[in-house]
């Protein structure tokens, strides 16, 4: 099983994270720019972070043989915090960079005005860019957000075949399914979709555009969910092509919409990675 | 690599017609050399060159996008402060074909700081020679450390003293409590120094 995790949180991982995703199966990753738990409060925090995502995490991740690309964008969350609204200037540069695949996470937290607006403009900066863009949906009144997201996508006149829409679950799938978007499953130990829940899924509505990821982060999450989800799927009758479809082709079809998903030379997973420990350096 | 040396190595690329574009647009407008530069990775290609594999078409053509561009030292600095890895080492590259003077000091000495074993690399290049000599013997046993060949270093030799083979000798003593071998290429540089000094 060859695995790409469309949406994981490497900085919050460890060193083992790597190996054993690496072991199991997952070669790519990318990784959205989001919140890290702490609030932030001003723009320089937010260039380190970026930074961060387009220098040190993909090498970190290159010892481990897993190919590392990135999303970048003004999470909603912070969105809402006026300091952190410059982020928004600081986004055409970073726009540019060749491991950029996609502007996201965008979307909405509580739904309000500033968050609209960053939503807005940031749609905005996909079409110019040419870039896919990578929705969050919210976690509380999430139907009613999920519809909002919908409109808004919409109205941006962004073409929906590059836009996914993520965390979704049984209640907001049916709302996605037929404007032309990408369905996004985040798969996790307790809270948003389960492996079996995310089988009935697939069994119902197919496996066309359809992105299965971990979304692992600093919270309570597991990086082989996606790989369970797998396993979940053959057991149930589905095809090892199938699996490969849903985990590793449409995802890479997604992304590639970019013009910048590079996955060349990219090592098969060994179970004895000899570059698995992390060179720290002169101190 | 020299400047010639470098457009000589690009004629099998399929997208120079897009740098040699991309070149008088920067002559000509220089504001729009971030965006040019960045997208230089993806239009000119990442694979290796044929005569020298250590180097990319999208490597060699930032360098000749930078050797294009007017008024250069803000412009450089501030490429590599917002920089991607590539970027930046494409300007660590540049750097000793560049009329700065000592204005690349502090992205060599950034570029040492980090873990990443490209860059340190890139920075111990020809223009380490404006690097002091302590940053300098920090650097090289930063590369033995970190297993970056010492072949990379610009004027090895020239450079070796008394005092980075005492650095040298110490992290030998480290790595022998600690069971581990230090790099053939650290012993025999090691035995080089004592040798000149003998001499």
């Amino acid at each position: 099983m060859r695995v790409f995790d469309p949406h994981i949180h490497m900085t919050s991982r460890t060193t083992d994270d790597y190996r054993r995703m690496a072991d199991a199966g997952v070669r790519a990753v990318v990784e959205p720019a989001f919140w890290l738990g702490q609030p932030r409060t001003n723009p320089g925090s937010f260039a380190d972070y970026f930074d961060s995502l387009l220098g040190w995490e993909p090498y970190r991740a290159s010892q481990f043989g897993v190919r590392h690309h990135a999303t970048i964008a003004l999470n909603p969350k912070e969105a809402n915090d006026p300091r952190c609204r410059p982020v928004l200037d600081l986004l055409p540069r970073y726009l540019d960079k060749d491991g950029v695949v996609a502007v996201g996470e965008v979307g909405y937290d509580s739904m309000t005005p500033a968050e609209d607006e960053a939503f807005g403009t940031q749609l905005a900066l996909a079409r110019e860019f040419e870039l896919p863009a990578l929705v969050h949906t919210p976690h509380r009144d999430k139907a009613a957000g999920t519809r909002r997201t919908l409109d808004v996508i919409a109205e941006s006149g962004i073409d929906p075949g590059r836009v996914a829409v993520d965390h979704l679950n049984e209640v907001t799938v049916g709302l996605v399914r037929d404007t032309g978007c990408w369905l996004g499953f985040s798969i996790y130990p307790e809270t948003k979709m389960s492996p079996p829940r995310m089988v009935e899924i697939l069994q119902r509505y197919g496996t066309e555009r359809v992105l299965v990821n971990s979304a692992a982060d600093w919270g309570h999450s597991d990086p082989l969910l996606t790989v369970a989800t797998g396993e979940a799927m053959l057991a149930a009758g589905f095809t090892a092509d199938d699996v490969d479809l849903v985990l590793w082709r449409n995802p890479v079809a997604f992304y590639a919409q970019s013009g910048r998903l590079d996955l060349s030379d990219l090592p098969a997973p060994e179970p004895s990675y000899a570059g698995s420990s992390l060179a720290r350096g002169g101190s | 690599m020299r400047a010639d040396e470098l457009r000589g190595a690009l004629p099998g690329v399929p997208e120079k017609e897009w740098l040699s574009d991309a070149e008088a647009r920067v002559r000509t407008d220089p504001d729009q050399l971030p965006a040019l530069f960045a997208r230089a990775g993806r239009k000119l290609g990442r694979q290796p060159l044929a005569d020298r594999p250590d180097w990319t078409p999208g490597l060699a053509g930032r360098v000749l996008l930078l050797l294009a561009v007017p008024h250069k030292d803000d412009r450089v600095l501030d490429l590599y402060w917002h920089g991607d890895t590539g970027e930046r080492l494409a300007v660590l590259h540049a750097l000793a074909l560049l009329p700065i003077g000592d204005a690349g000091v502090p992205l060599v000495e950034d570029a040492l700081r980090t873990n990443d074993t490209r860059l340190v690399a890139a920075a111990l290049g020809p223009y380490a020679r404006h690097l002091s000599p302590a940053t300098w013997r920090q650097g090289v046993v930063k590369c033995v450390f970190m297993g970056v060949p010492l072949s990379r270093v610009d004027r090895l030799d020239e450079r070796a003293d008394a005092e980075l083979a005492a650095m040298l000798t110490g992290l030998a003593q480290e790595r022998a409590a600690a069971g581990r071998r230090m790099p053939a290429d650290a012993t025999a540089l090691l035995n080089r120094i004592q040798q000149k000094q003998e001499d």
